[in-house]
Parts: structure tokens; sequence; C-alpha cells
């Protein structure tokens, strides 16, 4: 393999790792306060993409404003979905939680095909992440070289508000010990929301990226990069903001870099995080950089 | 009986039980004391085979069993109830007794599911033993019943049985008489000592009333923060003035 | 009468009717409600499989359209004819080894649930070592792992395209006896002392473990068992369909399986036979939702996906509003009715 070739598949699994990262960041806030896996994430990254598309395509907005517009309105369905499907299980057996959670993605999948049709949709991608940048033998689409330095700047911010400011202590406070966070007066619906609407911000803002670098919308677009996302949280060790963000990268840079060593695999792209996942899970199932939790007796 | 020869529990950077000795001899009652946290229930975990000791040894009638995987222990001879009671809480009081009775089974899958005739016979069995057994604890009139349904005392004695139909040699005892009133933990005193002669037992118990252990124990060990501050009978203990300080001076 | 001898005779009789409504059915049913009906007993198995590992052992698996796609291909490819292959498998041909093995249907079915046990004794030795929604989403991979190997082994199982006209070989009498044969299993199952080892794994492991089960072992073969049920579904909905392909056995698959299983309520087998066949039913006549609706004054276009839609809300109303779906984990049994009775004659005499 040539070194511009490889720079090339460089680029792109950066992009694609970072998409990952912006998901996974999702499914390990919610998992860390709550110790669930939110099925629906994957769906809301969807929804992020088609309310974008929607605000362009109907509305005739300019494609920036359309982006604001549908982080925020994404990042309330997230807090929506946590107040119907999560919040009245709080207190319910593990298995009901997930089982909310599977009918909340089931359900959100197809009203999106009954609400934007089954059939994939274009999107027109703004033209200045569209531009081509050529360095050299290399050349790459400006949306790959933006999408890394929005999930970092997105990522310094978040690493701010969880460290530095007081909702961020609260969230700690919560994921550490939801009972012993609510006896010190933490209002932690009001924070359990607050996570449900920044991981779903964060989801939608991959989401639209998403639909920049690969331009075409379906309803289950979400599915895929769902699951693998949670498998990335894990990896990096659930729980873990720094740990999602590992964990995307790696699988994004496994996932391209072996079908480009390995063509002969590229049939089996989709099946790589699971066998990543089950490997992990067997050898340090705590992830990269997670701690470890036994049961007490 | 059981010997455990310096066993150590760490979680991370808490030493929750450290160096521990235990001897019981056949028959004997035995006291594990010492204050909230000092690590009782992690030495219970660590000879029964829900933690692994970090280092030590637990030997059983002269076989080493540190580490093996619970229901090996069990299967070896020692049997315990729960601090926080861990009933099977859909099944019937009896049931939850038969499930103690799983090893007198030694039922595979075809074999019970096809209601085999050797299978039936050693089921009969079994459901006469376990009923004896609730005679025995007071709760056969309650055999049907949920076991969630019972009341909390009721709860604790159907754990002894069901734990009795294991046929275990040694007996794990953790609080037994917690929540008890003086009245109820003087009954558990008397039916403690009757099991152990009736089925030939060694019994281990965790127990926070001074008087219970003091009346029901011949041997006590002290932990206090993972670390044995004392052991001996009862009236040594009661003199050991780091005991005094660290346990007995509180109340 | 003893009451025992009571409910065997009782038993035997409502046996005796369910072979006469088989034969009623299979007689004036069109061929459009035998195969609901078809359908339904295949759901039946299904969902009991599911149950048994989800219900009665407490593990949360989510990985059985996997199992059932194994079972479908090995049924398929077993009982293929040597031309129905070389038609089928016109990108590759397929493997020497099977390009000319044909064996009857019921050995072939047999071999699916066997090859299916395999995979899931081969899957659930790792990811049984994990718990809740960790088994879940390592299951849920496992699953899709197998879908992109089936997508992938063109030689073996043509890929993505699948196979086509399998002998319809899932008839009534195929069909309601496979379910028959599922309930009794479960029945007398959950009733021994096996079962009780089971459901005291689902309860309390740690405690479960303390009693002398072997929790590993116990969870294993639950899931193996079940695994050969899924492959025996699999294999019949195959043959019930006549054709099969890798996308088919999504994760929607197990949905609907799930939803038949929490409908009914999990931990009971009345609950899963009643669901899946009351899912099964609904699932057909709510197909006109998908198509153009009328209403009167003006007509909608079709929009394919709205019945899963109330298939969706459906599970989510139930967990939300009523965890213990149908039954709970109560059953049906003979005693309801004379214990009901009972109750009866004492009011009467008060
Ligand atoms: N699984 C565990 N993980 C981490 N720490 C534990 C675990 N089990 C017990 N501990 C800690 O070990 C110490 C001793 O606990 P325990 O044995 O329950 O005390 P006791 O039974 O004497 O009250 C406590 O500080 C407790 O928090
Ligand atoms: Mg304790």
């Amino acid at each position: 393999m040539t070194l511009p070739l490889l720079l090339q598949h460089l680029a792109n699994a950066l992009a694609l790792g970072s998409l990952y990262a912006l998901i996974a960041i999702g499914y390990t806030m919610v998992y860390g306060i709550l110790r669930l896996i939110n099925f629906a994430h994957g769906d809301v990254f969807m929804l992020g993409a088609y309310v974008a598309f929607y605000c362009v395509a109907l509305f005739l907005l300019p494609w920036w404003a359309s982006f604001v517009i549908a982080i925020v309105v994404t990042a309330l369905m997230g807090v929506l979905l946590e107040r119907v499907a999560y919040r009245p299980l709080r207190d319910s057996p593990k298995i009901s939680v997930m089982i909310s959670a599977i009918g909340a993605s089931f359900l959100i999948e197809n009203v999106a095909v009954v609400l934007f049709g089954g059939r994939p949709k274009g999107v027109a991608v703004p033209d200045i992440l569209n531009v081509k940048l050529t360095l050299g033998a290399v050349s790459v689409m400006s949306v790959s070289l933006v999408i890394p330095i929005c999930t970092f700047a997105l990522l310094a911010v978040l690493l701010w508000v969880v460290g530095k400011t007081r909702t961020g202590m609260a969230m700690r406070a919560v994921s550490t010990d939801l009972d012993a966070a609510r006896l010190q007066a933490i209002d932690v619906n009001r924070i359990i929301s607050f996570t449900f609407g920044s991981g779903s911000l964060l989801a939608s803002f991959g989401g639209i990226l998403w639909s920049y670098k690969y331009p075409q919308l379906n309803p289950l677009m979400g599915v895929m990069p769902g699951l693998k996302c949670f498998i990335a949280a894990v990896i990096g060790g659930i729980g873990n903001i720094q740990g999602a963000v590992l964990g995307g990268f790696l699988l994004g840079a496994i996932e391209l870099l072996t079908i480009a060593f390995l063509p002969t695999l590229t049939g089996y792209r989709d099946a790589f995080a699971f066998v990543l996942l089950i490997v992990v899970l067997l050898v340090k199932p705590s992830g990269l950089l997670g701690s470890r939790q036994v049961e007490k007796v | 009986m059981l010997r455990t020869e310096n066993v150590t529990m760490k979680f991370g950077g808490l030493t929750a039980v450290s160096e521990l000795s235990l001897e019981i001899g056949k028959n004997e009652i035995v006291g594990l004391i010492g204050p909230n946290g000092a690590g009782k229930t992690t030495a219970f975990n660590c000879i029964t085979g829900v933690n692994a000791p970090t280092s030590g040894k637990v030997i059983f009638q002269g076989e080493e069993i540190t580490g093996l995987p619970r229901h090996q222990v069990t299967r070896r001879g020692i049997a315990r109830t729960f601090q926080n009671i861990r009933l099977f809480r859909e099944l019937s009081v009896l049931e939850n007794v038969l499930v103690g009775c799983h090893l007198q089974l030694r039922a595979n899958l075809f074999e019970a599911t096809l209601h085999l005739p050797g299978y039936r016979r050693r089921d009969r069995e079994a459901r006469a033993f376990a009923m004896s057994l609730l005679e025995e604890v007071g709760l056969a009139a309650d055999a049907g019943e949920p076991a969630v349904s019972l009341p909390y005392g009721k709860q604790r004695r159907l754990e002894i049985a069901r734990a009795l139909a294991t046929r275990p040699s040694l007996l794990l005892l953790d609080e037994p008489a917690a929540g008890m009133n003086p009245q109820e933990s003087v009954e558990l005193m008397h039916f403690i000592r009757r099991i152990r002669d009736q089925f030939g037992l060694s019994i281990l118990l965790i127990e926070h009333h001074m008087q219970f252990v003091m009346g029901i124990c011949q041997k006590l060990w002290v932990l206090e923060y993972g670390v044995t501050i004392a052991r001996g009978d009862p009236a040594a203990i009661r003199r050991d003035p780091k005991v005094i300080e660290a346990y007995l001076g509180v109340e | 009468m003893r009451p025992g001898r009571r409910h065997l005779l009782l038993s035997l009789a409502a046996g005796a009717l369910f072979v006469v409504a088989l034969a009623l059915g299979d007689q004036f049913l069109d061929s459009f409600q035998l195969r609901v009906s078809s359908l339904c007993a295949i759901y039946v198995v299904l969902a009991l499989s599911l149950n048994l590992v989800n219900g009665f052992t407490g593990l949360f698996s989510l990985g059985h359209a996997g199992f059932m796609a194994v079972g479908a291909y090995t049924c398929a490819l077993l009982t293929m004819t040597p031309e129905q292959k070389e038609m089928n498998f016109f990108l590759a041909p397929v493997v020497p080894w099977l390009a000319h093995l044909s064996i009857p249907f019921l050995p072939a079915l047999v071999a699916a649930g066997l090859v299916a046990a395999l995979i899931g004794f081969l899957v659930g030795a790792p990811a049984l070592r994990l718990k809740d929604d960790y088994l879940a989403i390592a299951t849920l991979g496992f699953a899709e792992i197998i879908r992109v190997v089936l997508t992938n082994t063109q030689t073996l199982t043509n890929g993505a395209l699948g196979l086509k006209g399998l002998p319809m070989y899932a008839t009534t009498w195929v069909v309601w006896p496979c379910a028959a044969l599922s309930v009794a299993f479960m029945v007398f199952l959950t009733r021994s002392s096996y079962g009780r080892a089971m459901k005291a794994v689902r309860d309390d492991e740690i405690a479960a473990g303390a009693m002398g089960v072997d929790v590993f072992r116990v969870k294993v073969v639950s899931f193996t068992v079940s695994s050969f049920m899924a492959g025996v579904g699999g294999a019949l909905l195959g043959h019930l369909l006549t054709t099969i392909d890798p996308k088919m056995f999504t994760f929607m698959l197990t949905f609907n399986i799930l939803l038949v299983v929490v409908l009914g309520g999990i931990g009971s087998i009345t609950g899963s036979v009643i669901a899946a066949i009351g899912v099964t039913i609904l699932m057909e006549v709510l197909r006109f939702l998908d198509g153009p609706l009328n209403f009167g004054l003006f007509e909608t276009e079709a929009r394919p996906g709205l019945r899963m839609v109330v298939f969706s809300l459906l599970l989510m109303a139930v967990v939300l509003f009523r965890q213990r779906g149908l039954m709970g984990n109560r059953e049906f049994s003979w005693s309801m009715f004379s214990r009901a009775g009972l109750a009866r004659r004492e009011d009467g005499r008060a």
C-alpha cells in the first residue's frame, strides 16, 4: 500500500471514528447514570439527520440554521424519550427497562418509516463541506476534516461541563450513587433529563455530520451505528467519557483499516464490532479505561 | 472441620479481611463478631466461594477449597444463610427448600423432564425431607405460600431450612437474629442448639446481639477493619480491653 | 374421583378435542387461513423457546433470530434436491459435499435443531459469563455475526440471494404437533427439579449457587435447549414460507418473539401460547394498515410501517402499564376451575 493511500484511509478512519465517538458519548453518559442501554440512542441519531434534512428541504432554511434547529429539537426528543419510556420504570426490574428501550427504539424507527417513507433520501451537502482538499497525492473532502475538529471541540466543552460546572458535579454524584445524591438534595430528575438532552444533542450532531459525509438518509440508518457505538462505549469502559471517545476512534480505525488491508473481508465489516465486543467482554469486561464493579452480597 | 489460613480479601485499595485464621471444630458453635463493615460477611463470602480470597487458604475437612465455585463448596458440605435475605422470590416456601435438595435429586435435564421412575422416587423423598425441615422451623403450614409473602422472621427461618436441605456438615449463619425481639432470639438460640445436635452440625455465626453470642458460642473471633483483634472463649473476650474499647464499650 | 385422575382425563379429552379441531381446520380452512394457523403454531414454539431463557432462567437473550437462521438454513440445505440446489446456486456452485445430499424432512428438522443447539452452546459458553444488558448485547452481537456469515458464505448458503423453492413441508400435521410437543416439554420441564433450579437461578444466582446448583451449567443447558427449539422453529418457518434469506433473520424477528413473550407474561407457558396465537392473528388482521387506508371521505396512501408502529406501541404499553403481561407467571391448570367451582359453591351456601 502506498503512503498517500494509507493517509487517505487514515483520514477516513479518523472521520468515521469521530462520528462513532460522538454517539458513543451519549451511551456512556446514560449508562453511567442509569445503568441502562438506551437502545433508542441510534434512532435519536437518525432523527437528528432527518430533522436537519427536512428543515432544508421543506422550509428552505440555510444549512446552518437547520443544523441548530435539528440539534435542539433532537435534544428535546431525547429528554422526552426518557420521560416517557424510562422514568416510569426507574424502580422496575432491569429486564423491563430494557424491553421498554427496545420498544421505544422500534417505535421511533417505524414512526420514521411512516412519516419519512422507507425509501432512502439524498442529502444536499453544504458547499463549504463539499470541497476537495488536495495535498500532494492525498485528497480528502473538507467534511472529513471538519468532523474530527467538531468532535474534539464538543468533547472539550463536555469535559468542562462535567468537570467544572455545578451541573457536572451533580451528574458525577448521581452516577456514583443515585440515592445518596438524592439525599444531598440534588434534583436527580433534572440531572437525568440533562444527561439525556446532552447525549441526544451530541448524537444528532453526529447524525447530521454523518449525513454530510455519507449523504443518504433512511429510517434504519441509526441501527447499526447505534449498536456499534454502544460497543465502542463498552470497549472504552462504559461510564467513562474519554473511554467512549477512545473506543469510537478504535472501532472506526479497525473497521476501515481492516477492509483497506484485507479487502476480502469487506462483507464482514458489520461483524467486526461484535467480534471485538465479545473479545473485550471476555478479556477485560470493564473496558480499556473503565473500573470494575462487583455485586455486593 | 474448617480452617482458614491467613485469608485476605482486598477490594481495590480496601482490605476488607486481613490475615484471618479461623478454626472450627466438630459440633462447635463459633461466633464471628465485630462492628459494621468489619469484614465478617466478606469472610463468609471467602469461605463459601462467593469471593475468591486475594491470598490465603480455606481448608475444609482436610481438603483445600479456596476459590472453588459456590456449588462445589456446597457440595462438600458447607451451607449458609445471607445477611440480606436471598430467597427465591417467585417460588413457594416448599419449593425454596426443594432447591436446597437439588444435590440429593441428582437429576439431569432429561431424567427430570421425563419424570423417570428413579427421579420420581428421589423427588418423593426430597419432598418428604423438605416438609420435615419446614416442620422443624415451624413453617409447615406456609408450605404453599410464595416465599416473599412471609413476614421477615419467617423468611429468616426459611433460609435456615433451605440451607439445611443441602445436608451440610458446617452451617454459616449471617446475622440470624437480626430484627428479632429478645423473646424470639432466645427461641432462636435454642433452635440453633437443637439443629446442631440433631444434624450433627458445626456452626459459624455472625451476630451483633452480645447476649446471644455470649450465650451460645464456645469460641469467638473479633474483627475490626478486617483485622482479628481477639479470639478465645466468651469469658475471655468479655474481659479483653481491646474488644471493650472497639466494640463492647459502645454498648 | 381423585383430582389427579380427573385432571388426567380432562387433559386427554382436551388433547382429543385438539386433534379433532386440527382435522376440521385442515379440511375447512382456506390456504391463507391454514398458513396463518401454521404461523401461530411456529410462533408458539419460538415464544416458548425464548421464554425458557428469558422467563424461566432470567437470561436476557436477544439472539434468537440467529439460531432460527441456523435451523432454517440447515433444514433447507438438507432437504432440497440436487436439482433445486443447482438452480439456486447460480452465482457459485454449492460446496460438493452438500450438492447431492438430500434427506427426508423429519430427520432434517431434528438435525436443524441439533445444529442450532450446537451453535447455541458455542455462543452460550462464552456469552453466559456476562449478565443482564451485557448478555443482551452480546447475544444480539452473535446473532448479527451469524447473519453476516450467512450473507458471505456464498457456496454454502447462497449468500444474500437466499434459498428459494423449499418444499412446503410445514403443514398443519407437522407444525401443530411440534407446538404441542414444545408445550408438553415446557410443562414437564418447569415442574421438574431441573426447572426449579432454573427458576432459582433466575430469582437469585448467588443463593442458587449456595444451594448447590451449578449456576453456569444450568444457564448453558437452558440456552442450548432454547437454541434447539429456536432452530426447529426457524426450520419450520423456512418450510412454511418456502424462501429464506439472511435479511429475514434480523433483530426484527427477535423483536416479534419478544413481543409475544412479554405480552403473554414473562415466565408463563400459558401466556406465551395465547399471545403467540393472538399476536400472529393480529399481525395478519392489521396487515391492512400498511396498505392505503379508506376513511370514507378520503383515502390515505399506503404507509408501510404503520402496523409495526401499532406493535411497538403495544409492547411499550405492556411494559409501562402492565408489566406482568397477560398471565404474569401464572399457568392454566384444571384445578383453576375446581377451585373457582369450590368458591362458587361456598358462596352459594353462605
Ligand atoms: N463486593 C465488594 N466490593 C467492594 N467492597 C466490598 C464488597 N463487599 C464488601 N465490601 C466492603 O468490605 C467491607 C466489609 O464489609 P462486610 O464484610 O459486609 O462487613 P460486615 O459484614 O462485617 O458488616 C466494607 O467496607 C464493604 O464496603
Ligand atoms: Mg455483614
